[in-house]
Protein backbone atom coordinates (compact mmCIF):
# COMPACT_ATOMS: atom_id res chain seq x y z
CA UNK A 1 0.00 0.00 0.00
CA UNK A 2 1.24 3.49 -0.80
CA UNK A 3 2.52 5.67 2.01
CA UNK A 4 0.07 8.24 3.28
CA UNK A 5 1.05 11.87 3.55
CA UNK A 6 1.05 13.11 7.15
CA UNK A 7 -2.09 15.18 6.71
CA UNK A 8 -4.96 14.68 4.31
CA UNK A 9 -6.99 17.67 5.45
CA UNK A 10 -6.60 20.93 7.33
CA UNK A 11 -7.58 21.16 10.98
CA UNK A 12 -9.23 24.61 11.07
CA UNK A 13 -10.87 26.46 13.91
CA UNK A 14 -14.53 27.12 13.21
CA UNK A 15 -15.53 30.41 11.61
CA UNK A 16 -18.46 32.31 13.11
CA UNK A 17 -20.74 31.61 10.18
CA UNK A 18 -21.28 29.10 7.38
CA UNK A 19 -23.85 28.52 4.66
CA UNK A 20 -24.26 24.95 5.89
CA UNK A 21 -23.21 23.31 9.15
CA UNK A 22 -23.22 19.51 9.16
CA UNK A 23 -23.24 17.86 12.58
CA UNK A 24 -21.20 14.67 12.58
CA UNK A 25 -18.04 13.86 10.61
CA UNK A 26 -18.83 10.23 9.93
CA UNK A 27 -19.12 8.80 6.46
CA UNK A 28 -22.52 10.32 5.78
CA UNK A 29 -21.58 13.77 7.05
CA UNK A 30 -18.34 13.81 5.06
CA UNK A 31 -20.04 12.55 1.90
CA UNK A 32 -22.74 15.19 2.31
CA UNK A 33 -20.11 17.92 2.60
CA UNK A 34 -18.27 16.61 -0.44
CA UNK A 35 -21.38 16.52 -2.63
CA UNK A 36 -22.59 19.92 -1.39
CA UNK A 37 -19.34 21.33 -2.70
CA UNK A 38 -18.94 19.14 -5.77
CA UNK A 39 -22.52 18.89 -7.05
CA UNK A 40 -23.99 22.16 -5.81
CA UNK A 41 -21.04 24.56 -5.52
CA UNK A 42 -21.74 25.19 -1.84
CA UNK A 43 -18.29 25.31 -0.26
CA UNK A 44 -18.83 27.58 2.75
CA UNK A 45 -19.54 24.48 4.79
CA UNK A 46 -18.38 23.15 8.17
CA UNK A 47 -18.60 19.58 9.39
CA UNK A 48 -18.60 19.65 13.19
CA UNK A 49 -17.44 16.54 15.02
CA UNK A 50 -17.51 16.21 18.81
CA UNK A 51 -14.83 13.51 18.76
CA UNK A 52 -12.46 12.73 15.94
CA UNK A 53 -13.18 12.32 12.28
CA UNK A 54 -14.90 9.03 11.37
CA UNK A 55 -14.45 7.61 14.86
CA UNK A 56 -18.03 6.48 15.42
CA UNK A 57 -19.89 3.91 13.37
CA UNK A 58 -17.67 4.66 10.38
CA UNK A 59 -14.85 3.00 12.33
CA UNK A 60 -17.05 0.20 13.66
CA UNK A 61 -19.02 -1.27 10.77
CA UNK A 62 -18.35 -4.50 8.90
CA UNK A 63 -17.88 -2.67 5.58
CA UNK A 64 -20.41 -4.75 3.62
CA UNK A 65 -21.83 -3.15 0.48
CA UNK A 66 -24.89 -4.42 -1.39
CA UNK A 67 -28.13 -3.06 -2.82
CA UNK A 68 -30.40 -6.13 -2.79
CA UNK A 69 -33.26 -4.56 -0.82
CA UNK A 70 -36.87 -5.56 -1.40
CA UNK A 71 -38.85 -2.40 -2.04
CA UNK A 72 -38.55 -0.02 -4.98
CA UNK A 73 -37.70 2.97 -2.77
CA UNK A 74 -34.82 1.12 -1.12
CA UNK A 75 -33.55 -0.41 -4.34
CA UNK A 76 -33.45 3.11 -5.75
CA UNK A 77 -31.27 4.64 -3.09
CA UNK A 78 -29.05 1.64 -2.32
CA UNK A 79 -28.46 0.89 -5.99
CA UNK A 80 -27.56 4.54 -6.56
CA UNK A 81 -25.05 4.08 -3.74
CA UNK A 82 -23.63 0.94 -5.32
CA UNK A 83 -23.18 2.69 -8.66
CA UNK A 84 -21.37 5.53 -6.90
CA UNK A 85 -19.19 2.99 -5.06
CA UNK A 86 -18.21 1.52 -8.42
CA UNK A 87 -16.63 4.82 -9.45
CA UNK A 88 -15.62 6.18 -6.07
CA UNK A 89 -11.90 5.42 -6.04
CA UNK A 90 -11.59 7.27 -9.34
CA UNK A 91 -13.94 10.08 -8.27
CA UNK A 92 -11.99 10.75 -5.08
CA UNK A 93 -8.58 9.79 -6.49
CA UNK A 94 -8.04 7.48 -3.54
CA UNK A 95 -8.10 3.70 -3.46
CA UNK A 96 -10.97 2.70 -1.19
CA UNK A 97 -10.24 -1.00 -1.84
CA UNK A 98 -13.74 -1.66 -3.12
CA UNK A 99 -13.87 -5.39 -3.78
CA UNK A 100 -16.96 -6.70 -5.58
CA UNK A 101 -16.54 -10.25 -4.39
CA UNK A 102 -20.27 -11.03 -4.17
CA UNK A 103 -22.73 -11.16 -1.28
CA UNK A 104 -24.61 -14.35 -0.41
CA UNK A 105 -27.75 -14.23 1.73
CA UNK A 106 -28.38 -17.80 2.87
CA UNK A 107 -31.77 -19.44 3.22
CA UNK A 108 -32.28 -22.08 5.93
CA UNK A 109 -36.04 -22.56 5.97
CA UNK A 110 -38.83 -22.78 3.43
CA UNK A 111 -39.83 -19.27 4.47
CA UNK A 112 -36.28 -18.06 3.78
CA UNK A 113 -36.35 -19.74 0.36
CA UNK A 114 -39.60 -18.07 -0.58
CA UNK A 115 -38.50 -14.68 0.72
CA UNK A 116 -35.14 -14.97 -1.03
CA UNK A 117 -36.70 -16.01 -4.34
CA UNK A 118 -39.13 -13.15 -4.13
CA UNK A 119 -36.32 -10.74 -3.41
CA UNK A 120 -34.28 -11.96 -6.40
CA UNK A 121 -37.27 -11.26 -8.63
CA UNK A 122 -37.90 -7.87 -7.03
CA UNK A 123 -34.23 -6.96 -7.41
CA UNK A 124 -34.16 -7.91 -11.09
CA UNK A 125 -37.26 -5.85 -11.79
CA UNK A 126 -35.41 -2.90 -10.25
CA UNK A 127 -32.25 -3.48 -12.26
CA UNK A 128 -30.34 -4.83 -9.27
CA UNK A 129 -28.18 -7.86 -10.07
CA UNK A 130 -29.46 -10.94 -8.23
CA UNK A 131 -29.35 -14.69 -8.66
CA UNK A 132 -30.81 -17.63 -6.81
CA UNK A 133 -28.26 -20.33 -5.97
CA UNK A 134 -28.89 -23.95 -5.01
CA UNK A 135 -26.92 -25.39 -2.09
CA UNK A 136 -24.47 -26.94 -4.59
CA UNK A 137 -23.97 -23.57 -6.25
CA UNK A 138 -23.48 -21.98 -2.84
CA UNK A 139 -20.75 -24.52 -2.15
CA UNK A 140 -19.14 -23.74 -5.48
CA UNK A 141 -19.21 -20.00 -4.86
CA UNK A 142 -18.00 -20.24 -1.27
CA UNK A 143 -16.33 -23.62 -0.67
CA UNK A 144 -15.94 -23.19 3.10
CA UNK A 145 -19.71 -22.99 3.73
CA UNK A 146 -21.07 -26.19 5.23
CA UNK A 147 -24.04 -27.28 3.09
CA UNK A 148 -24.47 -30.65 4.83
CA UNK A 149 -28.24 -31.29 4.97
CA UNK A 150 -27.83 -32.93 8.38
CA UNK A 151 -27.16 -29.77 10.42
CA UNK A 152 -29.85 -28.10 12.51
CA UNK A 153 -30.47 -25.32 9.97
CA UNK A 154 -29.19 -26.64 6.63
CA UNK A 155 -28.42 -24.29 3.75
CA UNK A 156 -31.37 -24.61 1.36
CA UNK A 157 -30.14 -22.01 -1.09
CA UNK A 158 -29.04 -18.41 -1.25
CA UNK A 159 -29.45 -15.15 -3.03
CA UNK A 160 -26.29 -13.82 -4.66
CA UNK A 161 -25.56 -10.23 -5.56
CA UNK A 162 -22.34 -10.50 -7.59
CA UNK A 163 -21.71 -6.74 -7.55
CA UNK A 164 -21.85 -6.59 -3.74
CA UNK A 165 -18.72 -6.74 -1.63
CA UNK A 166 -16.65 -4.78 0.86
CA UNK A 167 -14.57 -1.61 0.96
CA UNK A 168 -11.98 -0.25 3.38
CA UNK A 169 -14.09 1.96 5.61
CA UNK A 170 -11.26 4.18 6.87
CA UNK A 171 -10.14 4.89 3.32
CA UNK A 172 -13.68 5.87 2.40
CA UNK A 173 -13.80 8.39 5.23
CA UNK A 174 -10.35 9.76 4.48
CA UNK A 175 -11.09 10.03 0.76
CA UNK A 176 -14.31 11.98 1.31
CA UNK A 177 -12.63 14.12 3.98
CA UNK A 178 -9.74 15.02 1.72
CA UNK A 179 -12.08 15.65 -1.18
CA UNK A 180 -14.31 17.94 0.86
CA UNK A 181 -11.35 19.74 2.42
CA UNK A 182 -9.81 20.42 -0.99
CA UNK A 183 -13.07 21.99 -2.12
CA UNK A 184 -12.96 24.37 0.86
CA UNK A 185 -15.05 22.58 3.50
CA UNK A 186 -13.92 23.09 7.11
CA UNK A 187 -13.69 19.79 9.01
CA UNK A 188 -13.78 20.82 12.66
CA UNK A 189 -12.99 18.11 15.17
CA UNK A 190 -13.43 18.37 18.94
CA UNK A 191 -16.46 20.61 18.41
CA UNK A 192 -19.59 19.39 20.14
CA UNK A 193 -23.00 20.82 19.35
CA UNK A 194 -24.75 21.67 22.63
CA UNK A 195 -27.82 23.50 21.34
CA UNK A 196 -29.45 25.29 18.46
CA UNK A 197 -29.81 29.00 17.78
CA UNK A 198 -33.39 29.75 16.85
CA UNK A 199 -35.27 32.62 15.30
CA UNK A 200 -38.85 31.58 15.90
CA UNK A 201 -39.41 28.32 14.06
CA UNK A 202 -36.23 28.72 12.08
CA UNK A 203 -32.86 27.28 13.08
CA UNK A 204 -30.14 29.84 12.30
CA UNK A 205 -27.13 28.23 13.93
CA UNK A 206 -25.71 25.98 16.59
CA UNK A 207 -24.27 26.41 20.05
CA UNK A 208 -21.03 24.49 20.52
CA UNK A 209 -18.32 23.98 23.12
CA UNK A 210 -16.28 26.34 20.92
CA UNK A 211 -18.90 29.05 20.77
CA UNK A 212 -21.96 29.77 18.65
CA UNK A 213 -21.80 29.23 14.90
CA UNK A 214 -24.36 30.77 12.54
CA UNK A 215 -25.62 28.68 9.64
CA UNK A 216 -27.98 29.07 6.72
CA UNK A 217 -28.87 25.43 7.22
CA UNK A 218 -28.03 22.87 9.88
CA UNK A 219 -27.89 19.23 8.84
CA UNK A 220 -27.72 16.43 11.39
CA UNK A 221 -25.70 13.37 10.43
CA UNK A 222 -25.13 11.93 13.85
CA UNK A 223 -26.43 8.35 13.68
CA UNK A 224 -26.90 6.90 17.16
CA UNK A 225 -26.97 10.32 18.80
CA UNK A 226 -29.62 11.78 16.48
CA UNK A 227 -32.35 11.63 19.13
CA UNK A 228 -30.19 13.49 21.65
CA UNK A 229 -29.39 16.27 19.18
CA UNK A 230 -32.93 16.52 17.86
CA UNK A 231 -34.26 16.79 21.41
CA UNK A 232 -32.10 19.92 21.84
CA UNK A 233 -34.27 21.40 19.11
CA UNK A 234 -37.45 20.06 20.71
CA UNK A 235 -37.96 17.39 18.07
CA UNK A 236 -38.82 13.77 18.88
CA UNK A 237 -37.59 11.27 16.31
CA UNK A 238 -38.95 7.74 15.85
CA UNK A 239 -35.51 6.35 16.63
CA UNK A 240 -34.19 3.97 19.28
CA UNK A 241 -30.44 3.75 19.91
CA UNK A 242 -28.96 0.30 20.40
CA UNK A 243 -25.48 -1.25 20.54
CA UNK A 244 -24.49 -3.23 17.46
CA UNK A 245 -21.47 -5.42 18.04
CA UNK A 246 -18.89 -6.81 15.64
CA UNK A 247 -15.67 -8.75 15.99
CA UNK A 248 -12.53 -9.78 14.15
CA UNK A 249 -10.30 -12.82 14.26
CA UNK A 250 -6.54 -12.72 14.03
CA UNK A 251 -5.05 -12.35 10.55
CA UNK A 252 -5.49 -15.50 8.49
CA UNK A 253 -4.50 -16.70 5.05
CA UNK A 254 -7.24 -16.04 2.48
CA UNK A 255 -9.95 -18.63 3.14
CA UNK A 256 -13.21 -16.77 2.58
CA UNK A 257 -13.76 -15.50 -0.95
CA UNK A 258 -16.98 -13.50 -0.59
CA UNK A 259 -19.49 -12.09 1.91
CA UNK A 260 -21.90 -14.52 3.56
CA UNK A 261 -24.95 -13.35 5.47
CA UNK A 262 -27.53 -15.47 7.22
CA UNK A 263 -30.69 -13.99 8.66
CA UNK A 264 -31.78 -17.24 10.19
CA UNK A 265 -28.80 -18.56 12.15
CA UNK A 266 -27.81 -14.93 12.18
CA UNK A 267 -24.29 -13.94 11.40
CA UNK A 268 -22.56 -12.13 8.56
CA UNK A 269 -18.93 -12.79 7.68
CA UNK A 270 -16.32 -11.59 5.27
CA UNK A 271 -12.54 -11.62 5.29
CA UNK A 272 -10.92 -8.20 5.29
CA UNK A 273 -8.11 -7.29 2.93
CA UNK A 274 -5.53 -7.70 5.68
CA UNK A 275 -6.82 -11.19 6.48
CA UNK A 276 -8.97 -10.95 9.58
CA UNK A 277 -12.44 -12.52 9.55
CA UNK A 278 -14.96 -9.76 10.21
CA UNK A 279 -18.28 -10.80 11.74
CA UNK A 280 -21.42 -9.18 12.97
CA UNK A 281 -24.96 -10.08 13.89
CA UNK A 282 -27.95 -8.41 15.52
CA UNK A 283 -28.31 -5.49 17.83
CA UNK A 284 -28.36 -5.83 21.59
CA UNK A 285 -32.04 -5.57 22.50
CA UNK A 286 -31.84 -2.77 25.07
CA UNK A 287 -31.42 0.95 24.44
CA UNK A 288 -27.88 2.13 25.01
CA UNK A 289 -25.36 4.85 24.22
CA UNK A 290 -22.41 2.95 25.68
CA UNK A 291 -20.74 1.55 22.52
CA UNK A 292 -20.60 -1.86 24.13
CA UNK A 293 -22.95 -4.81 24.31
CA UNK A 294 -23.38 -8.12 26.07
CA UNK A 295 -21.14 -11.12 25.51
CA UNK A 296 -23.99 -13.54 24.92
CA UNK A 297 -24.72 -11.72 21.66
CA UNK A 298 -21.15 -12.48 20.58
CA UNK A 299 -21.46 -16.11 21.69
CA UNK A 300 -24.60 -16.46 19.61
CA UNK A 301 -23.06 -15.17 16.42
CA UNK A 302 -19.94 -17.30 16.91
CA UNK A 303 -22.12 -20.39 17.33
CA UNK A 304 -23.85 -19.50 14.06
CA UNK A 305 -20.52 -18.87 12.34
CA UNK A 306 -19.17 -22.24 13.48
CA UNK A 307 -22.18 -24.11 12.19
CA UNK A 308 -21.86 -22.44 8.80
CA UNK A 309 -18.06 -22.52 8.68
CA UNK A 310 -16.63 -25.46 10.67
CA UNK A 311 -13.13 -24.35 9.55
CA UNK A 312 -13.47 -21.26 11.77
CA UNK A 313 -13.16 -23.54 14.81
CA UNK A 314 -9.41 -22.98 14.52
CA UNK A 315 -9.66 -19.19 14.58
CA UNK A 316 -9.48 -16.94 17.62
CA UNK A 317 -11.43 -13.82 18.40
CA UNK A 318 -8.98 -10.97 18.49
CA UNK A 319 -11.22 -8.03 19.29
CA UNK A 320 -14.89 -7.20 19.75
CA UNK A 321 -16.50 -3.77 19.85
CA UNK A 322 -19.82 -2.01 19.60
CA UNK A 323 -21.27 1.03 17.92
CA UNK A 324 -24.52 2.84 18.64
CA UNK A 325 -27.01 2.43 15.82
CA UNK A 326 -30.12 4.50 15.22
CA UNK A 327 -32.93 2.04 14.60
CA UNK A 328 -36.11 3.27 12.92
CA UNK A 329 -39.49 1.52 13.10
CA UNK A 330 -39.34 0.23 9.51
CA UNK A 331 -35.58 -0.41 9.26
CA UNK A 332 -35.33 2.37 6.69
CA UNK A 333 -33.59 5.73 6.95
CA UNK A 334 -35.15 9.13 7.64
CA UNK A 335 -33.73 11.80 5.33
CA UNK A 336 -35.18 15.24 4.91
CA UNK A 337 -36.59 18.36 6.46
CA UNK A 338 -37.68 18.61 10.07
CA UNK A 339 -40.62 20.67 11.34
CA UNK A 340 -38.09 23.47 11.98
CA UNK A 341 -37.08 25.49 8.93
CA UNK A 342 -33.37 25.27 8.25
CA UNK A 343 -32.90 22.03 10.20
CA UNK A 344 -32.43 18.78 8.30
CA UNK A 345 -32.06 15.25 9.55
CA UNK A 346 -30.42 12.16 8.11
CA UNK A 347 -30.69 9.22 10.48
CA UNK A 348 -32.35 5.87 11.03
CA UNK A 349 -29.82 3.95 8.92
CA UNK A 350 -29.64 1.56 11.84
CA UNK A 351 -27.48 -1.44 11.17
CA UNK A 352 -26.89 -0.74 7.48
CA UNK A 353 -25.62 2.78 6.93
CA UNK A 354 -22.13 2.13 5.63
CA UNK A 355 -23.23 0.67 2.31
CA UNK A 356 -25.38 3.73 1.64
CA UNK A 357 -22.69 6.33 2.38
CA UNK A 358 -22.26 7.79 -1.14
CA UNK A 359 -25.99 7.95 -1.93
CA UNK A 360 -26.86 9.21 1.53
CA UNK A 361 -24.48 12.12 1.05
CA UNK A 362 -25.65 12.66 -2.54
CA UNK A 363 -29.37 12.97 -1.75
CA UNK A 364 -28.85 14.80 1.56
CA UNK A 365 -26.68 17.40 -0.17
CA UNK A 366 -29.41 17.83 -2.78
CA UNK A 367 -32.05 18.24 -0.08
CA UNK A 368 -30.02 20.85 1.80
CA UNK A 369 -28.92 22.73 -1.32
CA UNK A 370 -32.33 22.96 -2.96
CA UNK A 371 -34.64 22.81 0.06
CA UNK A 372 -36.44 19.95 -1.67
CA UNK A 373 -35.79 16.21 -1.35
CA UNK A 374 -34.06 14.38 -4.18
CA UNK A 375 -36.38 11.94 -5.96
CA UNK A 376 -34.50 9.09 -4.25
CA UNK A 377 -35.07 10.32 -0.69
CA UNK A 378 -38.56 11.77 -1.13
CA UNK A 379 -40.15 8.52 0.19
CA UNK A 380 -37.85 8.55 3.23
CA UNK A 381 -39.22 11.65 4.98
CA UNK A 382 -40.35 11.91 8.58
CA UNK A 383 -43.93 12.28 7.29
CA UNK A 384 -44.16 8.60 6.35
CA UNK A 385 -44.83 7.70 9.96
CA UNK A 386 -47.96 9.85 9.85
CA UNK A 387 -49.11 8.90 6.37
CA UNK A 388 -48.39 5.22 7.01
CA UNK A 389 -46.28 4.86 3.84
CA UNK A 390 -43.61 2.84 5.63
CA UNK A 391 -40.76 1.14 3.77
CA UNK A 392 -40.50 -2.07 5.72
CA UNK A 393 -37.07 -3.55 5.12
CA UNK A 394 -36.71 -5.76 8.18
CA UNK A 395 -36.19 -8.76 5.90
CA UNK A 396 -33.60 -7.26 3.59
CA UNK A 397 -31.86 -5.48 6.45
CA UNK A 398 -30.54 -8.97 7.24
CA UNK A 399 -30.03 -8.02 10.87
CA UNK A 400 -32.43 -8.73 13.72
CA UNK A 401 -33.95 -5.61 15.23
CA UNK B 1 -23.99 -9.02 30.14
CA UNK B 2 -26.46 -7.18 32.31
CA UNK B 3 -27.36 -8.44 35.76
CA UNK B 4 -31.05 -7.67 36.07
CA UNK B 5 -33.07 -7.67 39.25
CA UNK B 6 -36.42 -9.36 38.83
CA UNK B 7 -38.69 -8.05 41.60
CA UNK B 8 -39.85 -11.60 42.28
CA UNK B 9 -36.81 -13.79 41.55
CA UNK B 10 -33.87 -11.54 42.40
CA UNK B 11 -30.69 -10.92 40.39
CA UNK B 12 -30.51 -12.97 37.19
CA UNK B 13 -28.48 -12.91 33.97
CA UNK B 14 -29.76 -10.85 31.07
CA UNK B 15 -30.24 -13.99 28.95
CA UNK B 16 -33.27 -14.90 31.09
CA UNK B 17 -35.08 -11.68 30.13
CA UNK B 18 -36.68 -10.07 27.13
CA UNK B 19 -36.79 -6.33 26.60
CA UNK B 20 -40.00 -4.34 26.45
CA UNK B 21 -38.86 -0.81 25.68
CA UNK B 22 -40.11 2.35 27.29
CA UNK B 23 -42.24 1.96 30.41
CA UNK B 24 -45.45 3.83 31.07
CA UNK B 25 -46.73 4.15 27.51
CA UNK B 26 -50.44 3.55 27.82
CA UNK B 27 -52.92 2.86 25.05
CA UNK B 28 -54.78 6.05 24.14
CA UNK B 29 -58.04 6.45 26.04
CA UNK B 30 -59.93 7.41 22.90
CA UNK B 31 -57.95 6.28 19.83
CA UNK B 32 -60.60 7.52 17.42
CA UNK B 33 -60.14 11.06 18.71
CA UNK B 34 -56.43 11.13 17.80
CA UNK B 35 -55.12 12.91 14.73
CA UNK B 36 -52.86 10.92 12.40
CA UNK B 37 -49.87 12.72 13.88
CA UNK B 38 -50.91 11.85 17.43
CA UNK B 39 -51.49 8.24 16.47
CA UNK B 40 -48.07 8.12 14.78
CA UNK B 41 -46.56 9.50 17.97
CA UNK B 42 -48.20 6.73 20.00
CA UNK B 43 -47.28 3.93 17.58
CA UNK B 44 -43.78 4.91 16.48
CA UNK B 45 -42.15 7.41 18.82
CA UNK B 46 -40.58 6.53 22.14
CA UNK B 47 -38.17 8.35 24.42
CA UNK B 48 -34.54 7.64 23.58
CA UNK B 49 -32.56 9.39 26.30
CA UNK B 50 -28.85 9.31 26.93
CA UNK B 51 -29.17 8.83 30.69
CA UNK B 52 -31.79 7.35 33.01
CA UNK B 53 -34.52 5.49 31.13
CA UNK B 54 -37.71 3.97 32.56
CA UNK B 55 -38.12 0.69 30.73
CA UNK B 56 -39.86 -2.68 30.83
CA UNK B 57 -38.43 -6.19 31.01
CA UNK B 58 -40.09 -9.58 31.20
CA UNK B 59 -38.49 -12.52 32.99
CA UNK B 60 -39.10 -14.84 30.03
CA UNK B 61 -37.08 -17.79 31.26
CA UNK B 62 -38.15 -17.40 34.89
CA UNK B 63 -41.41 -16.25 36.41
CA UNK B 64 -42.56 -14.75 33.08
CA UNK B 65 -43.75 -11.59 34.76
CA UNK B 66 -43.31 -8.04 33.47
CA UNK B 67 -41.81 -5.25 35.55
CA UNK B 68 -40.62 -1.66 35.17
CA UNK B 69 -37.17 -0.45 36.10
CA UNK B 70 -34.92 2.56 35.52
CA UNK B 71 -31.55 2.00 33.87
CA UNK B 72 -28.85 4.43 32.77
CA UNK B 73 -28.31 4.06 29.03
CA UNK B 74 -24.60 4.90 29.18
CA UNK B 75 -23.41 3.12 32.34
CA UNK B 76 -26.14 0.40 32.19
CA UNK B 77 -26.51 0.84 35.95
CA UNK B 78 -29.97 -0.01 37.30
CA UNK B 79 -31.23 2.93 39.29
CA UNK B 80 -34.34 1.51 40.91
CA UNK B 81 -37.88 0.59 40.17
CA UNK B 82 -39.77 2.43 37.52
CA UNK B 83 -43.04 4.21 37.83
Amino acid sequence: MEQHPDFLWRNPSPKWSYDVVIVGAGGHGLATAYYLAKNHGITNVAVLEKGWLAGGNMARNTAIIRSNYLWDESAGIYEHALQLWEGLSEELDYDILFSQRGVLNLAHTLGDVREGSRRVNANRLNGVDAEWLTPEQVKEFCPIVNVDPGVRYPVLGATLQPRGGIAKHDHVAWAYARGADRLGVDLVQGCEVTGFVRDGDRVIGVETNRGPIRAGAVALASAGHSSVLASLAGIRLPIQSHPLQALVSELLEPVHPCVVMSNHVHVYVSQAHKGELVMGAGIDPFNSYSQRGSVHVIEHQLAAALELFPIFGHAHVLRTWGGIVDVSPDASPIIGQTPLEGLYVNCGWGTGGFKATPASGWVYAHTIATGEPHVLNRPFGLDRFTTGALIDEHGAAAVAH
Amino acid sequence: MLLIRCPWCGDRDEVEFSYGGQAGVSYPDDPEALTDAQWAEYVFVRDNPRGPYAERWVHTNGCRRWFDTVRHTVTHEFLGEGS
